[in-house]
């Protein structure tokens, strides 16, 4: 948590220096008092002479910026606040938030898309503004936008890029994003110069360079809004990321051809010669590999930072800002591409940074990236729109504008097919009409566009407004025009989408066989291909960047598959816990620990609940055991005592306990170079947790337990049929399915059932709440033998049972059952009775006697104390 | 080269056969056969760690003819070569039929490197042993967390797979109908291919 806010405050002490520099400008001649979020009077400053200690001062003026700034970036967020309710809530008749603010039509909303409906909003709030001040006080300025508001998107693109797709399709991302940039400025340029000679422009003073410059400046794709737009369509990630990708990188083109085309126009026409232009192509190289490798310095920096940084997890989240923005700050002074060496920063780090950091500062790394990135779009198109509502920008020239959108629509196209076509020649998967389609018309110009003309000096450039208002115009077009018809379009064409649903354990080994299987036929059949080059770097990485770049104990969890696992486990215990609380059963442990009273009672229902089930067709076995276990009752006795000192615990208590266990494990596991044992251990736990939890949900779908060659088991099978049948309540009804899955593991040998046997004692616990009809029941029909071998004091708490109070069982639940559930999961599954796992399990229950039936509380706080 | 890169993706190409005879040869030591050993001796391959699930394949039946099941102990040319027709990318006309057909006969390849005793099912213990591969060579994994990781994985194709399920079955293990179900997201037809383009015999290390 401390985390999160710290990047909030972070982020709080940027906005208030953008203010200092860009709202001090704005305000310079603007009265602040109309501004409609506000309606704050204008500030009666201070005297300067003062005849008495005042008690209150008005000090507008101090704050007026920094305000302003704050009330904006509100503002915005409202609107997309506003625009986000609707499209969630649209079918419900709830009462609306903000229903004074404007009431959007549902179906508008969902056809528009967000960034579509920000630049209406703003024009709305721009248009209110106008009309109190009939001066438009407020723009994006571009120094606002290039320093503040794009630095985020851009490192939370970086940063949350899928590394692998991103480079298996670079080929073809660097071919759009520079041949294809190239061309679309270039045909531009040209093409509006062929118009402006042949004079379908009327009178405009310009030229041949400075059309250049503006087709250079508007030909980029614009990431922001390629990725507001692409977010809600989700195509499949190929055309995704070719998209996404050429969007980013083809910044790099853009600030090229921006500088050398300005200097151009400054030089010239006649000074131009070929060692300039030959300049101008070196400086691409320059600017593009350069930005990269800023990027990448930095991408390193901040891996070896953060192996240090576990000392003060509070602080390590805002490295990765601090860093990510000054990375893009210094390729900016160096005049290298900022957008470039950002993404490459974040695309660099990401992986290295994500398993140095505690668990907690990745989340809130994520979390806080998408706070600055989600807010830095909203603020950036609402501000598009409020900036369109100026008439002093606006100059209209039909022919300019309308065959500026025309050739930035057709060479578009034309730039896209002809470089797919090309590409497709060496694509084993070439991409289809269809996607070119979409690439295509995925071409939206956006900020950037419009930051970059802004930049233009109006001394030389006399046909400045006319240039805003034809990017405005352009923006407008694609991200409105071509943002709502994308949806459609797609689902016309029939476009591969891409899967959302989460995939599932299996499917992530499968693809990981998959990964090496295609290595492996890479090598059989002596190719060199992709996946050889891939793995050949991902060799290079294990050798070489993880040593010198990863904290060394992290490296240990760093495999991909086992944080998945590990992801699951976290879900699960999350849910666990969720549930258990849901059930209510954890808000009695309250009362009950402070009883103080049944906890010996409680203990003894636990022990006799195993046997009443067990009974019937568990034969002597477990009872063998069970015998040979003199030290039940001294156990019982001890476990007593432990949890007597341990009165005071109460629901939240547990709860917390439990989660926090959890994470702490999970730390030791990743963090300190843990025994092998020790490890192992907290491993299993992990993973008992995540079976007992699996289990449940199993149960509920009643999945398949016992093995039908077992005759003998089938009478009890009834039985228990029966009495989940007979049972009234859903907590029984988990208690039945428990029982039915240990008959599952039973179906193993003799041997095995005294392994077995156990666990699923302790998974009778840990289902928890017995339903105390079910055992009358049971003891009513009991017709089997081990019944009466069952010790005195157990069939004494056997009939207790029903005055305990099923949390009590749940409190012992949450700790015990898990480690118990680790032999019983081989057993549910295995057709093999006779596994290692289990092998190496029945020797510890059985020695395991003394402490072994499975000290909850003692566990829980052996934790605990060390937290 | 345009034109050589559609030839080879409606069949075959000859200089593709050529390039791959070579190499065949070049792996074999110039016998008509290729043995197991002469597979397992390949460098590249000492860092895969599911080599020898990838080596078995070569000399499964069921990759090489579909209806027999077993071992093979020396594949020729031909079954060599047949093994890798699996690993063709997809013509680009293709139709949604033969896509589907594609798709299962890829799919089925990779499950029969997993379905080792050729009984149709990928059981519990057949499962684990491939994760075990799959991850061994992480090194970092400790045993237990592997077969952790195969349970609970085999787990989650058992409750997707069969929601609903009497009281007596058991889950005995993956069917291929089951493996598809868990792999309908995976793009296999578009993704599981390799380039034999390009085959760069002079800087082939062989094993000999």
């Amino acid at each position: 948590m401390s985390g999160l806010w710290h990047g909030k405050i972070l982020m709080l002490m940027v906005v208030l220096t953008v203010s200092r520099h860009s709202l001090a400008f704005q305000a310079r001649n603007a009265n602040p008092s109309n501004q409609p979020g506000t309606n704050a009077s204008t500030g009666n400053g201070t005297e300067n002479t003062i005849t008495t200690l005042p008690i209150v001062t008005w000090k507008w003026h101090h704050t007026e910026g920094p305000y302003l700034v704050a009330l904006w970036v509100l503002v915005s967020w409202i609107c997309k606040l506003e625009i986000e309710t609707h499209q969630t809530r649209q079918h419900s008749s709830s009462l609306q938030l903000s229903n004074f603010v404007f009431q959007l039509n549902p179906a508008l909303t969902n056809v528009f898309p967000e960034s579509g409906l920000l630049i209406c909003i703003g024009w709305v709030l721009g248009g209110i503004i106008y009309g109190a001040d009939k001066v438009q006080t407020f723009r994006l300025q571009p120094f606002t936008f290039f320093y503040y508001l794009l630095p985020p998107i851009v490192l939370d693109a970086g940063y949350s890029m899928p590394n692998k797709q991103f480079m298996g399709n670079l080929g073809a991302i660097l071919v759009h994003a520079v041949i294809g940039t190239v061309w679309n400025a270039a045909s531009l340029g040209l093409g509006l110069w062929g118009c402006w000679l042949g004079g379908a422009m009327g009178h405009l003073n310009t030229g041949l360079l400075q059309l250049l410059l503006f087709g250079s400046l508007i030909a980029a794709v614009d990431p922001v809004a390629v990725i507001a737009v692409f977010e809600e369509v989700h195509v499949n990630e190929v055309l995704y990321i070719i998209v996404f990708g050429e969007s980013l990188l083809n910044d790099g083109v853009t600030v090229v051809l921006f500088n050398v085309f300005d200097a151009f126009v400054s030089l010239g026409g006649p000074a131009i010669n070929a060692v300039e232009i030959i300049k101008g192509i070196i400086s691409f190289f320059v600017v593009a590999f350069g930005g990269s490798l800023v990027g990448i310095a930095f991408g390193i920096l901040i891996s070896l930072l953060t192996r240090l940084t576990k000392k003060t997890p509070t602080i390590e989240p805002g490295f990765i800002f601090v860093f990510g923005y000054l990375s893009y700050l210094t390729a900016e002074f160096l005049s290298l591409s900022a957008i470039l060496s950002c993404t490459f920063c974040g695309v660099f780090c990401q992986k290295y940074v994500n398993t140095n950091m505690s668990e907690k500062s990745v989340n809130t790394v994520r979390t806080t990236m998408k706070v600055f990135a989600n807010g830095s779009e909203t603020v950036i198109f609402v501000f598009l729109g409020i900036s369109a509502i100026d008439p002093s920008i606006w100059v209209w020239n039909t022919g300019f504008i309308l065959l500026t959108l025309l050739f930035i629509f057709v060479f578009r196209f034309m730039g896209v097919f002809v470089l797919t076509w090309i590409l497709n020649q060496y694509r084993l998967v070439p991409l289809g009409l269809i996607e070119q389609l979409v690439m295509g018309y995925g071409g939206l110009r956006g900020a950037v566009a419009y930051g970059l003309v802004f930049l233009l000096d109006e001394n030389k450039y006399k046909e400045k407004n006319l240039m805003i208002s034809t990017t405005l115009l352009v923006v407008y077009f694609t991200v409105m025009l071509q943002g709502i018809t994308m949806k459609p379009l797609v689902n016309w064409l029939k476009v591969k989408r891409a899967t959302t649903d989460e995939a599932m354990l299996a499917e992530k080994i499968m693809n990981r066989t998959f990964d090496h299987m295609l290595v492996a036929i890479e090598d059989i059949s002596g190719q060199i291909g992709h996946n050889y080059l891939w793995d050949k770097w991902h060799n290079f990485e294990e050798k070489w960047l993880f040593r010198i770049l990863m904290n060394p104990t992290a490296r240990k969890s760093r495999d991909y598959i086992f944080n998945i696992f590990h992801q699951l486990n976290l879900k699960d215990a999350m849910s666990y816990v969720q549930e258990g609380e849901r059930r209510g059963s954890l808000a009695f442990v309250r009362n009950d620990s402070k009883a103080d009273v049944d906890f010996n009672k409680q203990f003894d229902t636990d022990f006799t609940d195993m046997p009443d089930i067990m009974g019937p067709d568990h034969i002597p076995v477990p009872f063998v055991l069970r015998d040979s276990v003199p030290s039940v009752s001294l156990n019982m006795h001890e476990q007593d005592q432990k949890m007597r000192e341990s009165e005071d615990f109460n629901a939240h208590h547990l709860l917390q306990q439990h989660l926090y266990k959890g994470r702490k494990q999970r730390h030791t596991y990743s963090r300190k170079q843990p025994v092998v044992n020790r490890d192992e251990d907290e491993v299993q736990e992990i993973f008992q947790r995540t079976m007992r939890s699996r289990l449940e949900s199993f149960k509920s779908a009643k999945m398949g337990v016992a093995q039908p060659k077992k005759i003998t088991k089938h009478s009890k099978k009834d039985q228990t049929e029966k009495m989940s049948n007979g049972k009234p309540a859903d907590d029984s009804k988990i208690h039945s399915y428990g029982d039915e899955d240990f008959e599952f593991s039973e179906g193993d040998s003799a041997g095995d059932a005294a392994g077995g046997s156990f666990p699923m004692a302790a998974y009778k616990g840990g289902a928890g709440i017995v339903n105390p009809a079910y055992m009358a029941e049971m003891d009513s029909n009991e017709p089997m033998p081990p019944m009466p071998q069952i010790p005195p004091w157990l069939a004494e708490a056997g009939e207790d049972s029903s005055n305990v109070a099923p949390s009590q069982r749940a409190q012992l639940r949450l700790p015990w059952t898990p480690t118990n559930l680790r032999r019983l999961a081989p057993l549910r599954l295995s057709t093999h009775s006779n596994d290692s796992f289990l092998l190496a399990d029945s020797p510890a229950t059985q020695e395991g006697t003394e402490p072994q039936p499975p000290l909850p509380l003692q566990d829980g706080r052996g934790r605990g104390t060390h937290m | 080269m345009s034109s050589r890169t559609n030839r080879w993706r409606k069949t075959v190409s000859l200089e593709q056969i050529n390039n791959l005879n070579k190499r065949f040869r070049q792996l074999s030591s110039n016998k008509e056969t290729l043995s197991r050993e002469d597979l397992a001796s390949i460098p590249d391959l000492d860092n895969n760690p599911i080599r020898l699930q990838i080596i078995n394949a070569f000399f499964d039946k069921r990759n090489l003819s579909q209806s027999e099941v077993g071992i093979v102990q020396e594949i020729g040319f031909e079954e060599f070569l047949m093994v890798l027709t699996h690993f063709q990318p997809a013509a680009m006309d293709i139709t949604e039929d033969n896509r589907e057909k594609l798709r299962r006969t890829k799919l089925r390849f990779l499950f029969n490197m997993h379905d080792t005793d050729g009984n149709g099912i990928i059981t519990l213990e057949e499962y684990r042993q491939a994760v075990e591969e799959l991850l061994s060579k992480a090194g970092t994994i400790a045993p237990e967390t592997v077969k952790a990781i195969a349970d609970a994985a085999m787990l989650d194709v058992a409750s997707t797979t069969r929601g609903k399920m009497e009281p007596d079955e058991f889950y005995e293990g993956i069917t291929f109908e089951h493996f598809l179900q868990i792999l309908k997201t995976l793009d296999i037809e578009t993704t599981m291919h390799v380039r034999f383009l390009n085959l760069d015999t002079a800087n082939m290390r062989c094993g000999k």
